[in-house]
Order: C-alpha cells, then sequence, then structure tokens
C-alpha cells in the first residue's frame, strides 16, 4: 500500500511538471462549460438540472482520458525508466495500481473544478442535488474505466500516439454500444443473446441510469469490474511485453 | 560462506536467437567482477535477469539467497542496479528522483535524508541537485543512476557500463567509488574498457554469443597472450576469445588463433 501511495504520488507530482495538468484541466472546464451551456442549453432548459452537463462527459472523455493515460506506461517503456521501477522492491500491481490511482485522483480534481456549475444550476432554481451527487460520482467512475482501458493500452507499446489511438477506438466501442442506431443495426446481424450481452458492457447506458440519479449497486460494480479487468489486462500485456 | 549472487544454468531466449544460453558463476562478497564481451554477447541481457526485470528462459538467480523467480521483492531490496543508459525520470530534478527511490526503498524522516545526502556526496551532485534530469549532461546522468543504486548501502550492486560516456575525471572517479565500497559488497558490473578490468576488478568474465569463454583473475586473462605480444595484451586475448571459436571454453583453450595480430 505504502508503494502504491509512493508510486501515484510521483505520477501525480509529474502531471503537473509539465504543462499537460493545466492545458488537461483548462480544456475539460472549457469544453463541459462550452456542452452544457450552449449545446446543451442549460438556460433555455428551463429544467434546474445537470442533465445537460452529465450528458456530454462521456464523449468528453472518449478524447480527454486517452489522452491523459497514453503515457503512463508507453513513455516509461520509451525512456527505459521501466527497467528502473520493476527492479526496485515494489510488485507490478502496486506500480500498475499506483499510477492508474494517479491519473484518477487526476479526473477526479478536473471534475471538482466544474463545482462553479454545480453552484450556478443552484443559483438558476432548485435542482435535486441527491441526483446531481449521483451523477458526478457516475462520471468519475465511467472515467476510471476509460482511464484503466487507456493505461492497459498504453503498456501495449513505446509510442504515445498509437497508445492514444488504440484507448480512442476502444473506448469508442464502449460507447457506440449504448447507442440506439447500433444496436438496431446490431439487431439484426447479430442474435439476441449477443446483442444484449454486448449492450450489458456499454459504459453509455452504465452512465445514463447514474447521471439521472439512480446510485445502483449493479453500475457501480461494472465500472469497478472494467476497472479491475482492464488493470488485470494491464499486468498480464506489461508482464510479457515490458522489455520489447 | 555463501555466494551473494548465484548464477545456474541461465538461459534467454528470443525467437530462434540464444541471447544467453548457459551461464553459471557465483559473485562473493568482495569481488568485482568485470563482465566483458563483444556488442551483443548477452551481457546486459544477463544483468536483467539477474535483477529481475526479465524472466529466464532457463535457469536460477539467487541473490542473498533469494530466488529472484520466486521471491523478487526480497531480491530486489537487496541489491541496487545500474541499468544500461543511465534511465531515470527525465522531468524530475535529481534531488525528488532520489527522493522518490529513497521513498521506495522504505526510507523517512532524518534517515532518509541522511541516505539521499550520502549518495548524493558519494555521487558528487550536490552542483546539479534542482535541476530536472533531462537537462543535465550524460556524465551526470549516469552519476544520478549511480546515486539511485547506492541509496540503501545494497550487498550487492550490479552496474551496466557505470563508465561509459564518462570523461577521465569522471571515471576516475567513479572507479574510486566503486573501489571504495567493493569491501563490503559483491559488485557485478560491464564495461568495454579493458584497462578497467585491470584497475578495478578481481575477476573478469568474457562471454560471447551468450557463453561463458573465459572466467578468472585479471592477471590469468593477460598471462593468456603470447609473449610476443608486449603491447595492448588484453585486448589481443578478448579477441582471441571472441572472434575465436566460441564453443572453446576458456579453461580448455590454450592457443589462441594466429590470425589475430597483436595491433592495436
Ligand atoms: N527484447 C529483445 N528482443 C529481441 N532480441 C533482444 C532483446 N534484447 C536483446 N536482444 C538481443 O540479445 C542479444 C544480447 O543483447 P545484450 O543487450 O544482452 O548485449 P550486450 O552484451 O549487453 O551488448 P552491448 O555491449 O552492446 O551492450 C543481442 O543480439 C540483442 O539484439
Ligand atoms: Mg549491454
Amino acid at each position: 500500500m505504502k508503494h502504491t501511495i509512493t508510486i501515484m504520488k510521483r505520477e501525480f507530482a509529474g502531471y503537473f511538471a509539465t504543462p499537460v495538468a493545466y492545458v488537461f484541466i483548462v480544456i475539460f472546464l472549457l469544453l463541459s462549460g462550452f456542452f452544457t451551456f450552449d449545446l446543451g442549453g442549460l438556460y433555455e432548459n428551463r429544467q434546474a438540472d445537470m442533465q445537460a452537463f452529465f450528458r456530454w462527459h462521456p464523449w468528453l472523455y472518449l478524447f480527454l482520458v486517452p489522452a491523459l493515460s497514453m503515457r503512463l506506461w508507453a513513455e516509461e517503456r520509451r525512456s527505459g525508466t521501466i527497467e528502473l521501477l520493476m527492479t526496485l522492491p515494489v510488485t507490478l500491481p502496486q506500480a500498475i495500481l499506483g499510477k492508474f490511482l494517479a491519473t484518477w485522483a487526476f479526473t477526479g480534481i478536473a471534475l471538482l473544478g466544474t463545482i462553479p456549475t454545480w453552484i450556478t444550476v443552484n443559483y438558476l432554481g432548485d435542482p435535486d442535488n441527491g441526483t446531481i451527487i449521483a451523477g458526478y460520482l457516475g462520471s468519475f467512475f465511467m472515467a476510471g474505466g476509460f482511464l484503466a482501458i487507456g493505461s492497459a493500452t498504453s503498456g501495449l507499446t513505446k509510442n504515445q500516439v498509437i497508445a492514444f489511438v488504440l484507448s480512442v477506438v476502444l473506448c469508442l466501442s464502449f460507447l457506440l454500444t449504448g447507442l440506439p442506431p447500433v444496436m438496431e443495426w446490431l439487431d439484426t446481424v447479430l442474435p439476441k443473446l449477443a446483442v444484449d450481452t454486448i449492450a450489458s458492457f456499454s459504459f453509455l447506458s452504465h452512465f445514463d441510469d447514474m447521471s439521472r440519479g439512480l446510485i445502483e449497486g449493479r453500475d457501480l460494480v461494472f465500472f469497478g469490474s472494467m476497472i479491475a479487468f482492464f488493470l488485470f489486462l494491464n499486468a498480464l500485456v506489461l508482464d510479457a511485453r515490458k522489455a520489447h | 560462506m555463501a555466494a551473494m549472487i548465484e548464477i545456474r544454468g541461465l538461459e534467454k531466449h528470443f525467437g530462434p536467437l540464444r541471447a544467453v544460453d548457459g551461464v553459471s558463476f557465483d559473485v562473493h562478497r568482495g569481488e568485482v567482477l568485470g563482465f566483458l564481451g563483444p556488442n551483443g554477447a548477452g551481457k546486459s541481457t544477463t544483468m536483467k535477469m539477474v535483477t529481475g526485470f526479465l524472466s529466464p528462459s532457463a535457469g536460477t538467480v539467487h541473490v542473498c539467497g533469494h530466488d529472484v523467480a520466486s521471491d523478487p521483492v526480497a531480491a530486489k531490496s537487496v541489491l541496487g542496479y545500474l541499468p544500461e543508459g543511465a534511465p531515470a525520470y527525465p522531468d524530475m530534478t535529481a534531488e525528488a528522483f532520489l527522493r522518490f527511490i529513497a521513498d521506495i526503498r522504505g526510507f523517512s524522516g532524518s534517515e532518509r535524508a541522511r541516505r539521499i545526502a550520502d549518495a548524493v556526496s558519494k555521487a558528487r551532485l550536490e552542483g546539479v541537485l534542482h535541476q530536472p534530469i533531462e537537462t543535465l549532461s550524460k556524465g551526470y546522468k549516469r552519476r544520478v543512476g549511480l546515486a539511485q543504486a547506492i541509496l540503501h548501502d545494497p550487498p550487492v550492486l550490479i552496474m551496466d557500463e557505470p563508465t561509459d560516456g564518462l570523461d577521465p575525471n569522471q571515471k576516475h572517479e567513479v572507479r574510486a567509488l566503486i573501489r571504495d565500497m567493493s569491501k563490503e559488497k559483491a559488485i557485478l558490473l560491464s564495461t568495454h574498457i579493458l584497462e578497467e578490468v585491470e584497475a578495478l576488478c578481481t575477476r573478469a568474465i568474457i562471454i560471447n554469443k551468450g557463453r561463458i569463454v573465459f572466467d578468472g583473475t585479471p592477471e590469468a586473462f593477460e598471462a593468456k597472450a603470447p609473449a610476443d605480444v608486449t603491447k595492448n595484451r588484453m585486448d589481443w586475448v578478448f579477441r582471441s576469445v571472441t572472434t575465436g571459436d566460441a564453443e572453446t571454453n576458456g579453461a580448455a583453450q590454450n592457443s589462441a588463433p594466429a590470425t589475430v595480430g597483436g595491433d592495436a
């Protein structure tokens, strides 16, 4: 546990040593503001809630999260520091978890940066703050799921660009499986059981539940297991390919 | 006395290539073992397996009695390792980097400060502590790697080309540092500089194509050159054992091919 925290602290500080952190947070805040107030029409809705705000999060994360996670392992491999890290007395799971938690905490901070939006909504009307908290929780867990995917793809390659593209594609597939047009098309080519199975892995539908205020154990468990699964995959990949 | 590093039948295959092909040796406390061989001989690959970065295709490694394969954390905590090229996190300062290493090694408070100060003074990093590592010169970067490796005063030290890229003064200092530490430790270092073996090592192992072709003292190594070779005798022996038949074991080999001359 101590080792995990030490690695997490180093990784976290690394974001702030370069402009990455600031660029990410500014873009995240600008885009989430733009989508919410402009495209989402928070003002026109006349309804004091943050549906419009949360609706865009999956699509924001689709590009921003891979940008954050792409360097996690690809950079260690490119610069050779992976050899240093893996010959220190830490286990692979400790290292993977430490780095993952650092990026996850970072997205948490970016999310906290949107609290002014929440305050605005409270100022404009009388929202159901329980729903909003559920939305934040859902958004945070969904970011965790995307990050775990990004961490695993980052472990596949030395090249951050490849890591980015791979994780956007993977994340996209977990989003598309929740879109009605895609599911209708899948219905025509696959048996019902397969379609239902695919649909149950959709980040969108699990997140939608939560952003509408339904904190259900199964959605949290879903994102939790996605994180665990992809970090496990991350360990397998790194163990097999760390020296290549 | 039990060996600090015990390597038995070590092999590493990369596809059809046998990068390390049946290497066995021991390193004891007080020994400085120079690990030599042409480019691609398998030196770094062997070291990566000893330090637990790569898992062997066959064979075992014990470090201070800990099996690297089954108890990697215990083995890694008693060894210090300077990987080839001295990798370090480029955007950290030397000080932050060493603090990270000290944290991972389990030091805190005044003990941590003392360990860092000690490593810094041994590696002579005082002037560059607050500089990001990516802005350091090659020599200083290597010293940061060295400081990192000796920070916890490990009983076993493994260094992959520790003096590569250093100027003559720095080479001299690093050698003096290694010599100072050598009584208490088992040291395995690779190098391409044959004088270094003479100046520093109590024993030399030459590997070629993944196999040991010589194992003995630097004096025995030099003595393999015929008497009429007067200059660069070690170079001569190195060439004869690594360009000759690699199957011939160093101990058994007593005639060097006549084609390799004594020219510099
Ligand atoms: N990850 C890898 N995949 C495939 N082949 C590899 C890998 N790592 C090393 N090799 C090969 O194994 C052989 C031994 O390489 P190694 O780096 O151990 O040599 P070395 O003795 O350290 O050489 P040098 O003196 O140049 O540092 C080389 O032929 C190298 O190409
Ligand atoms: Mg090498």
